[in-house]
């Protein structure tokens, strides 16, 4: 059992979480995430440590609540109890002075993008981070994103903030304009899909963290399956994140839709 | 046990006068007593447990076929050398809660062995009625499970007595049935024992593997309740290697570790359209079945199950999932193994049990790719016909291809049961552990001690799959061997 310590709403669909899991804290790197049961009928969700206080003993989560799991984990309040909380889960970002980095959060995507522009920046890094969203009220994060970001380009589908249009028009105004290293894409598939696309096009290593359907988390069940390079790996022990130019996005897309029927 | 024990223990007037009561040859005219079970027809609508249980006069009669045999050859089968004849022979006599205890002076679970130990390969296979009288075997497994239920529905529920705590503290990682029975025994010995399990539940695959229509949970429960009685305790949600690692085990003073943490990785076969929607693994399906609540009511999470449901593998996963596949609502499941029936690695009864509920087998048969439609998902499995070669190293008749016979089958949902292979976490994460080629931890076998002289392991992270019986006797050799180091 994990108490839930404050709550807030970043729009109407997307909501913060502290929640006391003080061995998570001390282990978590960038990267990690972990497996979340609201109550003892619940689903087993795989979320994103999206930051941690050792020294409170709590991590954060932001959650799109668009499922039943996540819409249950969104109505409790803070002093309720989650039934589980398992983790760290997966393989720690992997982080290097490389020089330019250019990170892309698309939707709550910023929200498990945060660590790792924050590690990036820490290694010594130039970060410039683009944030993307349908319009501004889902535009999350972007004062946490600033602080550890040389530069913040915004993009919303509707114009409503920063500069219209999508993510990728984003990262590619910055690739044409300056020499970048390595970029980190988080967001929905199709998302990443386009970023490793167009990255792929100027040669630029990337790197996508994969938010395939778990059960488990710690390789048991093969659910989290996706093809890497033409081999089959586990998105849970293996990744969550991969060499963007190797993933089948196609493939991960269709597996998403497994239960789209179901639910 | 030694032959003395077992010929001094035979010796003891009671079991004397119990075996003059009966002449041989009337004990060896009594036929094999018939397992009451719950009509397919209606055991397919529901989970209950199929196996009803010998009733009290069943199980009387059934003890008299047994021989009392000077030699018993049915303890050379049995993986942990369980006092076969003085189990029995004690229910011949209505000493109902004397067999059980016989029983959990080897077997920490008898209740779970009973249920799901391949006996026909096992105690059964070498019994003297099989061997010399090419008569049907005695019953030993079903004696088994009935002294163990009538001990947990009769006994007086008293814990088993602990020596007086010794203040040493120590970590088991796995809460299957190999971690169970060594925290049984470590806490008998005076220990402090703390079980750490990555799940949300305790059992491991007794939980989310095997159904509950072949072992009911809430008899694992019990199990697991008494061990709590006893004094250990139960940590879930915590991953070994991840939560926390095998130095912090040291920092909070652990002095011994345990690591019976499974062969839970799924094998798939990585042929063409395997990752297409309703293709999973075994793992997969059950655990969302049998752990998640799936198929239940208000239970959240859901599972993919079918009309025409294909389950690849023969052994006991593909039978608990083929017989899933039917309790939800497959109108045709099948079975495809590439061998013959007489290959299959699967529990004879469970073969028999999936048979009896309409479950197809496609022997002699293996798939080799999978169509899927538009969206995705899988329709269609494509089969190879096989026959079968020259026996492999395994003894098996090894199958081959027979050209161009390929055929088509409709699915909807397939699961794939063909093997598992060690849990990588462990050997991953302590990177001075010596590890085989398989990925299984390497240990001393008589002392199941690995190569770090704190670090013991046992069961199927030592063994890759292997059965429920032989993760206890691991356990339970385990412990005798940690407690002797710990007692220098
Ligand atoms: C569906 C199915 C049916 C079977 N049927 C039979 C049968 O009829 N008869 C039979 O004899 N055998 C059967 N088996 C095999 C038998 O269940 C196993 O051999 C036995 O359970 C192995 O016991 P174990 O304790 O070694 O591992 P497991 O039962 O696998 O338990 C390991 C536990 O460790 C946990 N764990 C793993 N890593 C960590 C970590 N790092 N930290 C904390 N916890 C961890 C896992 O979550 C799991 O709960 C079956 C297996 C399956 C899957
Ligand atoms: S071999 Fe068969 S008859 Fe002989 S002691 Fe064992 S169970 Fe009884
Ligand atoms: S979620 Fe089960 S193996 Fe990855």
């Amino acid at each position: 059992m994990n108490k839930i310590v404050s709550k807030e709403f970043f729009s109407d669909k997307v909501v913060k979480l502290v929640i006391e899991a003080p061995l998570i804290a001390k282990a978590r790197k960038a990267g990690h995430f972990v497996i979340v049961r609201v109550d003892d009928k619940g689903e087993r969700v795989p979320l994103t440590i999206a930051g941690a206080d050792i020294e409170k003993g709590t991590i954060t989560l932001v959650v799109q609540t668009v499922g039943k799991s996540t819409v249950k984990l969104g109505n409790l309040n803070p002093g309720d109890y989650i039934a589980d909380v398992v983790g760290p889960l997966g393989q720690a970002t992997h982080i290097d002075k490389v020089g330019t980095v250019v990170c892309c959060g698309g939707g709550v995507g910023v929200a498990p993008l945060l660590p790792i522009v924050q590690a990036m920046k820490a290694a010594g890094n130039r970060v410039i981070s683009v944030l993307a969203a349908r319009s501004k009220d889902l535009i999350i994060l972007e004062d946490e994103i600033r602080a550890s970001s040389d530069e913040v380009i915004i993009m919303t589908d509707d114009g409503s903030y920063g500069t219209k249009g999508l993510v990728t028009e984003g990262v590619e105004q910055i690739i044409k304009r300056e020499k970048v290293d390595q970029c980190v894409a988080i967001g929905p598939a199709v998302m990443m899909k386009f970023v490793s696309k167009l990255t792929a096009q100027y040669n630029i290593p990337t790197v996508v963290s994969l938010n395939a359907i778990m059960v488990d988390g710690t390789g048991m069940c093969g659910a989290c399956r996706v093809t890497v390079g033409g081999k089959l790996r586990f998105v849970c022990i293996d990744g969550p994140e991969f060499d963007a130019h190797q993933v089948d996005f196609d493939e991960l897309m269709m597996r998403l839709r497994s239960y789209k029927e179901v639910e | 046990m030694n032959m003395e024990d077992i010929t001094a223990r035979r010796n003891e007037p009671w079991r004397d006068e119990l075996r003059k009561s009966m002449p041989a040859k009337d004990r060896t005219n009594i036929a094999r007593v018939v397992m009451p079970e719950l009509d397919p027809a209606y055991r397919i609508t529901c989970n209950e447990e199929v196996n009803q249980g010998l009733t009290e006069e069943q199980a009387l009669l059934e003890a008299k076929r047994c021989l009392d045999c000077p030699e018993p050859l049915c303890m050379t089968g049995c993986p942990v050398g369980i006092n076969i004849p003085t189990f029995i022979k004690h229910i011949e006599k209505g000493e109902f809660l004397q067999a059980a205890s016989t029983l959990k002076e080897t077997s920490a679970l008898p209740a779970v062995c009973g249920r799901v130990c391949p006996q026909e390969k096992q105690c059964e296979s070498q019994c003297f009625y099989l061997k010399k009288l090419k008569k049907q075997p005695v019953a030993i497994g079903y004696l088994e499970r009935f002294a163990a239920d009538y001990s947990r529905e009769h006994g007086t529920g008293e814990v088993p007595a602990c020596a007086p705590a010794n203040g040493i503290k120590i970590a088991v990682v796995g809460s299957g049935p190999c971690g169970l029975s060594f925290a049984g025994d470590m806490v008998k010995y005076g220990y402090d024992v703390t079980v750490f399990e990555a799940l949300h539940e305790i059992g491991g695959v007794l939980k989310y593997g095997i159904p509950e229509f072949r072992l009911p949970n809430k008899f694992v429960d019990v199990e697991i309740d008494t061990l709590r009685k006893m004094g250990v305790t139960f940590v879930t949600d915590c991953i070994v290697g991840k939560t926390i690692t095998y130095d912090d085990l040291h920092e909070m003073g652990f002095k011994g570790v345990f690591v019976a943490s499974g062969a839970g990785l799924p094998r798939f076969m990585n042929i063409p359209g395997e990752n297409l929607i309703g293709i999973m693994s075994c793992n997969e399906y059950l655990t969302r079945v049998n752990l998640m609540g799936a198929a239940r009511q208000d239970w959240d999470t859901p599972v993919l199950s079918g009309k025409n449901v294909a389950v690849i593998g023969g052994g006991n996963t593909a039978m608990d999932s083929v017989r899933t596949a039917r309790r939800l609502g497959a109108e045709r499941a099948m079975i495809i193994y590439r061998r013959s029936e007489e290959e299959m690695p699967a529990r004879k009864e469970e073969v028999e049990h999936a048979k009896a509920e309409g479950v197809e087998f496609m022997t002699l048969h293996n798939p080799i790719e999978y169509l899927g439609d538009e969206t995705g998902k899988v329709t269609t499995m494509r089969l190879q016909r096989m026959e079968l070669g020259e026996p492999d190293e395994s003894g098996r008749r090894s199958p081959v291809e027979i050209e161009g016979a390929i055929e088509d089958v409709p699915v909807d949902t397939v699961i794939v049961a063909v093997g598992v292979s060690p849990n990588p976490l462990i050997p991953n994460t302590i990177k001075e552990l010596e590890i085989s080629r398989r990925g299984t931890i390497v240990v001393n076998e008589e002392t199941m001690q690995s190569c770090l002289p704190d670090l013991y392991a046992g069961g199927d992270i030592v063994r890759g799959g292997a059965t429920v019986i032989l993760a206890m006797g691991d356990g339970r050799r385990a412990a005798a061997a940690m407690h002797e180091q710990l007692s220098k």
